[in-house]
């Protein structure tokens, strides 16, 4: 047993509206740049639906994932090493710009700079890719909430593989959105397509990431992953994707997806996973035991013996807690409400779903049935077959009875709480019926319902304090022109290589940030050597100047506020007086 | 080295020399100083119709070019003439294996010049040198090609034997002991494509022609998955050349 941990995600699909807070915010923060204008590390589609790159989840066109061989082995569905070797000078199964979309602006300036005139001006669309002019003809979102759908839907590839009677019933339209980011598998396929070895799996937390120094743009892993979130950065020729936002998941913060997610339908946590049950459990020969065999893979935190061997390997024994206290742990393995987006890659997806309940409430209610009444709901999802079915081609590899399962107990929670907010017990047989208890099903209401924060997100921060703490020390003199000299590189601050992202960056600018002085102690009259980043001189470091005469003309020192010209004579005394031309 | 001239001199041993400490203190350079820019620059993205057959055909057709290459160059005529193979028929050997990749890549660099030219998007990605690479990468190749045509096949007869000449010349370069008096009654057309060569080899480390170094050989050697520690890819500071990390004791 090699225990190792993985940080992953459970989305709710219930209560996500569909509003792309979470795609905005994530673009914001990590894909606004050029080369990366069609990058969308996380996105929201709507189901039915195309997806984003068009039809990604056919893999007998994109060929992504693993394959079974007849022999039992995982093989590179898009082909093994030689294959991938021989067909490097042009990788055939690539998806073009316009699979994603050809990205664009709009003219703005027009708006502004047109001359005054009879017609209003327009901001027409220029491509980012040609600067010419263009028709928008799809995005990431074109289908969004079906529109025209009736155009696209067919080619859904859940759809063409569901059968035959779906698409005359497809009238009685359903619907619901679904948003992805990268799964940071246990068995990542684009990791093993990589063929200058720049993809990892961070041994620590099992996030998937591109060594930006090491990839060559050999394009494989966009290939490799079938959910095609690797994406080929075409400004800089190199391969990026979702990086769970560990800058921040490092120092305890949930990713900018899951912060910002306004229906607060994502909880982050620990997983602790046998990483010597990987390979067997993803080569599981029928796809409808892959989902069992995945959850096999996982280990009980508060099993003995695994938290015993999770210590042998090195695991802090805050992270042990933080896997004890998982809400992720909680929804997959104690109330089984969550499942895996197609197990049928054998990629072993560590961001899991809760199947949304909402198609059949919604088609119970527009039926005039009581949506929230348990028996009605029982019957309806057994009845209700096309959303059983999309559900099951999504999470199940097509197995109906782990999804039917799952919107059960959803079903019973929802209409025991329904007894409950009336003023009645909850009704045990419901829970039962589902095999559950009442008070489980009640704290499932908690974490799924209420969502408080810190029961959404648990996560322990990264492990750095005796090594990190001493390179702060040496770092502090690491400023431009400073002894250190690390500020910036022999041809300016632009050149050389970027400073890392790392926790030490994060805490040390944000207690910059909030620091009240930028240079002062934050305790009066005493200096903390350890955080003084070298610049200007900290009060109290030295013994206070002799008292000079005010505005003594060239009689005062270069670097004294009060003596400027247009100075401020009235700042305080421990404004940043600190800040000494002289000194640096 | 009797009867060379200074132009030989310089031509067939400063030259030389000069592309070849380029040529390496150029590629160190880069390699410790722009680890990010080190790329193939992909354009598949933007067009994939023309760059599936340019590709494949320029690409496996120079790699059978520069086989040929280290047969002609480094192995001495006295090693093939003693496992028996007779000038004539190494000459055919040569000649026509030699054509048909100079024939494929060639029509594949014609693709690839031609969809680098003609697509919007792969023309506005190309870059100035970019642009110079493939001057002095079309000049190479093609005075090659044209050597090849020009006295190997419409001279007739077993062509001109630049394993006299070329190859001895070549390999005087790595012995340390030039002889540019060789290259003096060469062609004019191989001339021109040893010099065009070398001006490409000087130029490489600063083009994306680099990713040539970085062929992905490892690869069917190594496990599938990759893992590393934060430990070793995470620090709060830039990495500086000159001190190696020490190993922290957790």
């Amino acid at each position: 047993m090699k225990v190792m941990a993985q940080m992953s995600m459970v989305m709710n699909l219930d209560k996500c509206i569909g509003c792309h807070t979470c795609s905005v915010t994530c673009k914001q923060a990590w894909t606004n740049r050029t080369g990366m204008e069609y990058v969308w590390f996380n996105n929201v589609e709507t189901r039915p639906g195309l997806g984003y790159p068009r039809t990604y989840e056919d893999q007998e066109t994109w060929q992504g994932g693993w394959e079974r061989t007849k022999r039992g082995k995982l093989k590179l569905r898009a082909g093994g090493r030689a294959k991938k070797l021989a067909s490097i000078f042009h990788n055939p199964k690539l998806p073009s710009i316009q699979d994603y979309y050809e990205p664009w602006t709009y003219e703005y300036d027009m708006l502004l700079s047109s001359p005054q005139g009879q017609h209003t001006p327009v901001a027409k669309p220029k491509s980012l890719l040609t600067g010419d002019d263009m028709s928008i003809q799809w995005s990431a979102n074109w289908d969004d909430n079906l529109g025209g759908s009736t155009e696209t839907m067919q080619d859904d590839p859940i759809l063409k593989h569901m059968s035959e009677h779906v698409a005359e019933e497809l009238e009685q339209t359903f619907m619901f959105y679904l948003p992805r980011i990268c799964e940071h598998c246990l068995n990542p396929s684009c990791v093993a397509s990589c063929p200058s070895g720049a993809m990892y799996k961070r041994v620590e937390d099992g996030i998937v990431l591109v060594d930006q120094d090491q990839c060559r743009g050999w394009r494989m892993c966009v290939t490799g992953c079938p959910y095609k979130k690797v994406y080929f950065n075409h400004k800089t020729g190199k391969a990026e994707k979702c990086t769970l936002c560990y800058p921040r998941l490092e120092v305890g913060l949930p990713t900018v997806c899951s912060e910002t997610c306004v229906g607060r339908l994502r909880y982050l946590g620990l997983v602790l996973y046998d990483a010597d049950k990987v390979g067997a459990a993803a080569a599981t020969e029928d796809e409808h035991d892959l989902l069992a065999a995945q959850r096999s893979v996982f280990l009980d935190p508060n099993d003995p013996e695994v938290v015993a061997a999770a210590r042998r390997e090195g695991i802090p024994d805050d992270w042990i807690t933080a896997a004890q206290r998982s809400p992720i742990w909680k929804l997959i393995h104690e109330y089984e409400v969550a499942l895996p987006l197609h197990p049928e890659y054998r990629t072993l997806p560590m961001v899991w779903y809760i199947p949304p309940l909402s198609p059949v409430v919604d088609v119970v209610a527009s039926s005039g049935s009581d949506g929230e009444d348990g028996r009605t709901l029982f019957a309806a999802i057994s009845q209700l077959r096309i959303p059983l079915e999309y559900l099951a081609g999504l999470f199940t590899a097509g197995d109906t009875g782990p999804v039917e399962r799952v919107l059960r107990r959803l079903a019973a929670m929802r209409s025991g709480m329904r007894e409950v907010n009336l003023g009645r017990e909850f009704p045990e047989e419901h829970a039962a019926a589902v095999g559950m208890t009442g008070d489980a099903v009640q704290e499932m209401y908690r974490l799924l319902a209420i969502a408080k924060y810190e029961d959404r997100y648990v996560i322990p921060t990264a492990h750095s304090e005796v090594a990190r703490e001493l390179e702060e020390m040496a770092c502090s003199l690491d400023f431009e022109g400073g002894p250190g000299m690390g500020g910036a590189g022999p041809f300016g601050s632009s050149s050389g290589t970027p400073v890392p992202v790392a926790v030490e960056n994060f805490h040390a600018l944000s207690s910059r940030q909030t620091a009240d002085s930028p240079y002062g102690p934050s305790t009066p009259g005493r200096v903390n050597l350890l955080n003084w980043d070298g610049n200007g001189k900290p009060t109290g470091l030295f013994p206070p100047d002799e008292p000079q005469t005010p505005a003594q003309p060239g009689g005062t020192a270069p670097g004294d506020p009060g003596s400027l010209p247009g100075g401020r004579q009235d700042a305080a005394p421990d404004s940043p007086d600190g800040f000494d031309g002289s000194a640096r | 080295m009797t009867n060379a001239t200074m132009g030989q001199v310089l031509l067939w041993v400063v030259l030389p020399y000069v592309t070849f400490a380029v040529l390496v203190v150029g590629s160190l350079w880069r390699y410790r100083y722009d680890k990010f820019g080190w790329t193939t620059r992909s354009s598949e993205l933007y067009e994939k119709r023309l760059l599936r057959w340019g590709s494949p055909m320029f690409h496996f057709g120079l790699l059978f070019v520069v086989l040929g290459h280290v047969l002609g160059l480094v192995i001495p005529k006295t090693w093939t003439e003693a496992v028996g193979v007779s000038e004539g028929f190494y000459h055919f050997i040569a000649t026509s294996m030699g054509t048909a990749a100079a024939v494929v890549a060639v029509a594949g660099l014609v693709i690839l010049i031609y969809r680098r030219r003609s697509t919007g998007p792969v023309f506005l990605a190309t870059t100035a040198m970019d642009k110079t690479m493939y001057v002095f990468l079309a000049a190479s190749i093609l005075s090659g090609a044209w050597a090849t045509v020009q006295t190997q096949i419409l001279a007739g007869g077993h062509g001109y034997d630049y394993r006299e000449t070329i190859s001895p010349w070549f390999r005087s370069l790595w012995y340390l002991q030039p002889e540019p008096a060789l290259m003096a009654g060469v062609p004019v057309a191989f001339q021109v494509h040893v010099a065009a060569a070398m001006l490409l080899f000087a130029l490489w480390p600063f083009t994306r022609l680099v990713h040539a170094f970085s062929a992905p050989v490892q690869y069917p050697f190594r496990p599938y998955v990759v893992y590393r520690s934060r430990d070793v890819s995470v620090s709060s500071r830039a990495p500086r050349p000159g001190w190696d990390p020490t190993d922290r004791a957790r």
